[in-house]
């Protein structure tokens, strides 16, 4: 919200404050300022002159010369404007002065632009006379100047006086960012009156007296409101003999510097009314009201209604609409009708102020498909007490304007009005919740200048009614808080019962995965959690593939990202195309993110959400180094035993025979593989990839940060190298799994050291060796022993086809 | 004989002077000292000396011994020193030679910051908790004061995947599931994703972290609320931050408040970076609202207490001047590669 701070000392006569100190301390008790613009930037040495004679330029067709009387003296300016005539009061800007823009318009130059003495084609001249744009505004604010040339004042100004200040420009525009709760300040009398609080100075409410003339309202019209639910309250008011003029220059510098752009005296004075009320109004040419009757119901279903702006409307039986005898006149609380919208030959006026269901009108204006000013703050729930005495200020204008005569009385609708709210007077509770020592004078002093009544006698606060937001003691707390000042509330650290800094152990073994991630090369990504639905044929799920049941957002910002993601590799594998495409060289990356799965669909319950920790890389790498990392990392949560590998996986997107699902004591807790080089291709990545997946819940029950010494050992150790010759279909794994079953208790470690494929070895063969090592915990090994275990291993491995070298 | 002795002692000690490598050394170690060395024969001569002599000659051959041995070891030690010396010097390497590193990933900035909040919160005895990214309406809106007609739920532009799930628009959600479990006192944050309806540009992304914190107990004032949130500013921006609390509005709090930092780049002078004004707006805060508490099914005439809600993002580009909210979700290596 814009407001001139002018308009705002009209209610606060007695502030005196920079624009700073004015922003900074309503800011501080709670009417945030977001900025504020000086609307004579740049505008020095301006001043009222009159042209006194006119002559042809002796060098040039389009220029004139004039002698301008600018008070205590007469100077010379030559000028090229068309539209001045001898005896025209202009703004003048004299030499070494500034104006704040072009005459062109456009954007204003930071610093202005300085005006100097000179010769236009020989002739000297000592100034300029200045256009609107010149003068930083345009003809929407100030609708009297011409569409070309200069500004042409009224007669009523003085000749040598601020012309700056004439035209209204010594004032401060303050942008205020309103908080939701605060209905009653979206308008200039309430900002006013929390200017009044911050600053503890009085506050001058306007006085509202209307005449009227000797006619009964109720003889012009009758209001039935049938929803009494969704209108609390409807006021109507007539005005008669209804001369259509500008508004006085007053009003429309108000609301210029509102942005409100003035148009004539009845609009201007119903959009004056909204900006100092807070109330918006609507008039409605009463010609065109069937009937003379007003209906408040709801529309019905398939209604088309069109509003003043030419457009169809398609309504429904919750829009609540403003009707006559016969027909629709309006959209409650939005907008108007083409059937009855003022036009210049009105002649009587039907002024309505009325207070809407807040929620409803919200809903209506998104169904219907156009919010307004009103609109806006209808749907904020407004005040019904305040409708009537927006209207009557209305009318008040209309009159102190000579813009018609005012039909006597006011037809009001309304049901039961709400009380005020009244709560005991509690000073301790208010100190306790604050931790502050405020007297109870102190906040009897803040209570009375935001118009909550005390009554001594029996201890309680009334709360006014244009103050929706105090309902409870910790509202009224607030409102000591704030005008006593947040900055001065004391620090305190919380005392009380100790507690335990805790990070859980999800969190903790989380940490473990980045940590280890990190030493391996990897640096963390983020990804979002919604994704394209297309992701599933880039990965080349099959169509039955249960990773296809995603959750679908209902209103998702474009179908990209419509699905909460079931596979976290789409994710990944953008990344790294993204890395690749940018020629960035050898990119590892890992991210820690949810997946959604949900339980049926559509979601009945919440789904389950299960972190993904996910590795993707390229370059130079291959599949086992990422087996490494997987390995560290479970070495790094106490997971010590040996994964399996079962190269059965079965996953599409990666390549069939680089891929492998994670296997720990019997239960799947991931998979890694190369990514399928068609599935690349879809990501535009032009090299091998390689990408683990370690589920986080099923890793945790295995995980664990407890450590045991387990002893060094005495005696030592036997070795025996074997080597053999291998059919390739056998894996590695099967081997080990024979070593391992057969070595018996002594079997301390095996390690693969040599594999080889290729000419020396037969077809269909390769060469393997394994170090295998055997250890008593008690005693010195016999050969006997070692022999015995050595047998089993190799009768084991004879039967796997896999022939003993010597 | 003495003589003698005399004239094997003087040749092997012009021996070891002359002696210019270790190899020699062991030479004259042999020849005189060794099974078929001089003094050795000396001593196997001895059958041709005296009965009464032979103890003094004994003598003699042994003192003899004891000196060139302790020449020829001094001698051995100097030239084991040489030695070194001159391996050494041919083994001078060039040390500004590009270093053998183990090439760590880095952490992504937004980690970077949250593990900073989290050991400050930690430290002040608050236990992180974690709430669940899909919501349900209730605990993300109505158990906060925002019913169902309430006109915030339509400014945060929530994205819903029923009429009564939707992806939580604030970690906030967390606060109620704590307050649930009946456990008192809390001391809690809550980090995690939240999501709403924004465009991605510089500034906005639809999806982005936020931390909660939660106290509540008996006698918990706003006093508490700027001392615990004052203490927290410091220890993340430095401990001359000032900090800076304005009024505000949340449905779920009141008193309410927002919070500025003194900009940590020019000390609250005014500058680019906090666009002149000196101070950065930071967080939102306030003390619950005994609605919010009657709700969850904890007493307010009995317990008091405060929350915040912090962006983890905000603080991220900020104390790391990243310029561009677009960077932290692209994962660029040579973004990532700065933290």
């Amino acid at each position: 919200m814009n407001t001139a701070l002018s308009w705002i000392k009209a209610y606060v006569p007695d502030l005196t404050c920079t624009d700073q100190e004015y922003m900074d301390a309503m800011t501080l008790s709670g009417t945030k300022v977001e900025g504020y613009a000086r609307l004579d930037k740049n505008l020095e040495k301006i001043v009222v002159g009159q042209i006194k004679k006119i002559e042809k330029h002796p060098d040039a067709d389009k220029l004139i010369v004039c002698q301008v009387d600018i008070g205590d003296e007469e100077i010379q300016i030559v000028t090229g404007a068309p539209n001045v005539k001898e005896g025209d009061k202009v703004p003048v800007v004299l030499d070494g002065g500034k104006v704040a823009g072009g005459h062109d318009g456009g954007p204003l130059p930071e610093e202005g632009i300085s005006i100097k003495a000179g010769k236009l084609r020989g002739v000297p001249s000592n100034g300029m006379m200045c256009s609107i744009e010149e003068l930083g505004s345009d003809r929407n604010f100030y609708p009297e100047a011409p569409e070309m040339g200069i500004y042409i004042f009224g007669d009523d100004v003085q000749v040598g006086a601020d012309a700056v200040e004439e035209l209204g420009l010594r004032d401060t525009v303050f942008e205020y960012e309103v908080t939701s709760n605060r209905v009653d300040c979206y308008s200039v009398i309430g900002i006013a009156r929390e200017a009044a609080a911050t600053f503890r100075k009085p506050f001058v409410l306007p006085e509202v007296t209307v005449k009227g003339n000797d006619e009964k309202v109720e003889d012009y019209i009758s209001v039935e409101v049938q929803d009494k639910e969704l209108c609390p309250r409807y006021c109507a008011r007539v005005c008669k003999n209804i001369k259509i003029a500008p508004s006085p220059k007053w009003m429309q510098r108000r609301l210029a510097a509102s942005g409100i752009r003035p148009i004539n005296n009845l609009v201007d004075i119903t959009n004056y009314v909204m900006e100092e009320y807070g109330q918006p109004m609507h008039a409605f040419d009463l010609d065109t009201i069937a009937g003379h009757k007003i209906i408040v119901r709801r529309a019905k279903d398939g209604d088309v209604f069109r509003t003043l702006d030419g457009q169809d409307r398609n309504l429904d039986s919750d829009v609540l609409m403003i009707c006559d005898a016969e027909k629709e006149v309006g959209i409650a609380g939005i907008m108007g009708g083409e059937n009855s919208m003022i036009t210049d030959s009105v002649t009587t006026v039907l002024f309505e102020a009325a207070t809407f269901n807040g929620a409803n009108i919200r809903k209506s204006a998104k169904r219907v498909g156009l919010r307004t000013d009103a609109s806006g703050k209808f749907e904020k729930g407004l005040d019904p007490y305040n409708a009537e005495a927006a209207i009557n200020r209305a009318c008040q204008l209309i009159e102190e304007l000579g813009c018609g005569e005012v039909v006597g009385g006011m037809v009001d609708v309304h049901g039961e009005m709400k009380e005020k709210v009244v709560l005991p007077f509690e000073p301790e509770r208010y100190n306790s919740l604050l931790g502050t020592d405020v007297s109870e004078q102190e906040m009897l002093n803040i209570f009375k200048m935001i118009e909550v009544d005390y009554d001594a006698e029996k201890r309680t606060l009334t709360v006014p009614t244009f103050r929706q937001d105090i309902l409870r003691q910790c509202d009224i707390a607030e409102e000591v808080a704030r005008f006593y000042g947040y900055d001065k509330i004391p620090t305190t650290l919380p005392n009380g019962e100790a507690t335990t800094g805790k990070l859980p152990f999800k969190l903790r073994i989380e940490q473990k995965a980045r940590d280890i991630a990190e030493y391996c090369g990897f640096s963390q990504g983020m990804c979002y959690s919604f994704e394209s639905p297309k992701v599933f044929d880039k990965l080349l799920l099959s169509a039955d593939d249960p990773a296809r049941q995603a959750i679908t957002i209902a209103n998702p910002l474009g179908e990209d990202f419509s699905i909460m993601r079931t596979v976290p590799l789409h994710g990944m594998l953008t990344s790294l195309a993204t890395n690749y495409n940018r020629r960035n060289k050898d990119v590892r990356l890992y991210e820690l993110g949810n997946i959604y799965l949900p339980k049926a669909l559509p979601l009945t319950e919440l789904p389950e959400e299960r972190m993904q920790f996910t590795l993707g890389m390229y370059g130079d790498c291959d599949f086992f180094d990422m087996k490494g990392v997987v390995e560290e990392f479970f070495e790094s949560v106490g997971m010590h035993k040996k994964a399996v590998y079962d190269s059965n996986a079965g996953r599409n997107y990666l390549h069939p025979g680089r891929q492998a699902n994670i296997e720990y004591e019997g239960t799947l807790v991931g998979y890694l593989g190369e990514v399928h080089p068609e599935v690349c291709d879809n990501y535009d990545l032009k090299t091998r990839a390689y990408v683990a997946v370690l589920d986080i819940p099923a890793i945790l029950p295995f995980a664990t940060f407890d450590r045991k010494y387990e002893g060094i050992a005495k005696y030592p150790a036997v070795l025996r190298d074997i080597s053999m010759v291998v059919p390739k279909t056998v894996m590695a794994g099967q081997i080990e799994a024979v070593i391992a079953q057969r070595g018996g208790k002594i079997l301390e470690d095996y390690q693969l050291f040599d594999i080889y494929e290729g000419s020396q070895i037969k077809e269909g063969f390769k060469s393997m060796a394994y170090s295998i090592t055997f250890r008593a915990k008690d005693r010195t090994l016999e050969e006997a022993d070692v022999a015995s275990a050595m047998k089993k291993i190799l009768n084991g491995l004879e039967g796997m086809g896999i022939e003993l070298r010597s | 004989m003495k003589e003698k002795l005399e004239q094997i002692k003087a040749e092997a000690l012009r021996q070891i002077e002359a002696s210019d490598a270790l190899e020699k050394l062991n030479e004259v170690k042999v020849n005189y000292l060794g099974k078929k060395g001089e003094l050795t024969a000396v001593l196997k001569s001895m059958k041709d000396v005296a009965p009464e002599d032979r103890p003094k000659v004994g003598q003699l051959v042994n003192e003899t011994r004891a000196e060139i041995e302790k020449v020829l070891e001094a001698s051995v030690k100097k030239m084991e020193r040489a030695v070194r010396e001159a391996k050494l010097k041919t083994e001078v390497i060039d040390v500004t030679l590009p270093s053998k590193k183990n090439k760590m990933g880095h952490r992504h900035p937004n980690t970077i910051a949250l593990e900073e909040v989290e050991r400050i919160f930690i430290g002040m005895g608050y236990e992180v908790v974690e709430g669940p990214d899909v919501e349900k309406d209730y605990y993300n809106f109505e158990a906060l004061n925002i019913p169902a007609d309430h006109p915030a739920k339509d400014e945060q532009d929530t994205f819903y995947i029923t009429g009564d799930i939707l992806l939580r628009t604030q970690t906030s959600s967390t606060q109620v599931h704590e307050m649930e479990k009946g456990k008192l006192p809390i001391r809690m944050i809550a980090p995690g994703r939240v999501f709403r309806a924004d465009e991605v540009d510089a500034t906005h992304s639809p999806s982005f972290h936020q931390i909660e914190g939660l106290v509540i107990d008996r006698h918990i004032t706003f006093a508490d609320l700027k001392g615990t949130l004052a203490e927290f500013a410091r220890e993340l921006f430095g401990e001359n931050t000032k900090v800076k609390f304005r009024p505000h509005h949340f449905p779920f709090t009141e008193p309410s408040a927002e919070m500025d930092v003194s900009c940590f780049k020019c000390g609250g002078k005014g500058c680019r970076f906090c666009k002149g004004e000196g101070w950065i707006e930071i967080l939102g805060c306030g003390m619950v609202h005994p609605h919010v508490l009657e709700m969850s099914g904890i007493d307010p005439e009995e317990y008091t207490g405060f929350a915040f809600g912090v962006g983890l993002e905000r603080i991220a580009l900020l104390k790391y001047e990243i310029d561009d909210m677009r960077l932290l979700y692209e994962n660029d290596i040579r973004f990532l590669k700065q933290f």
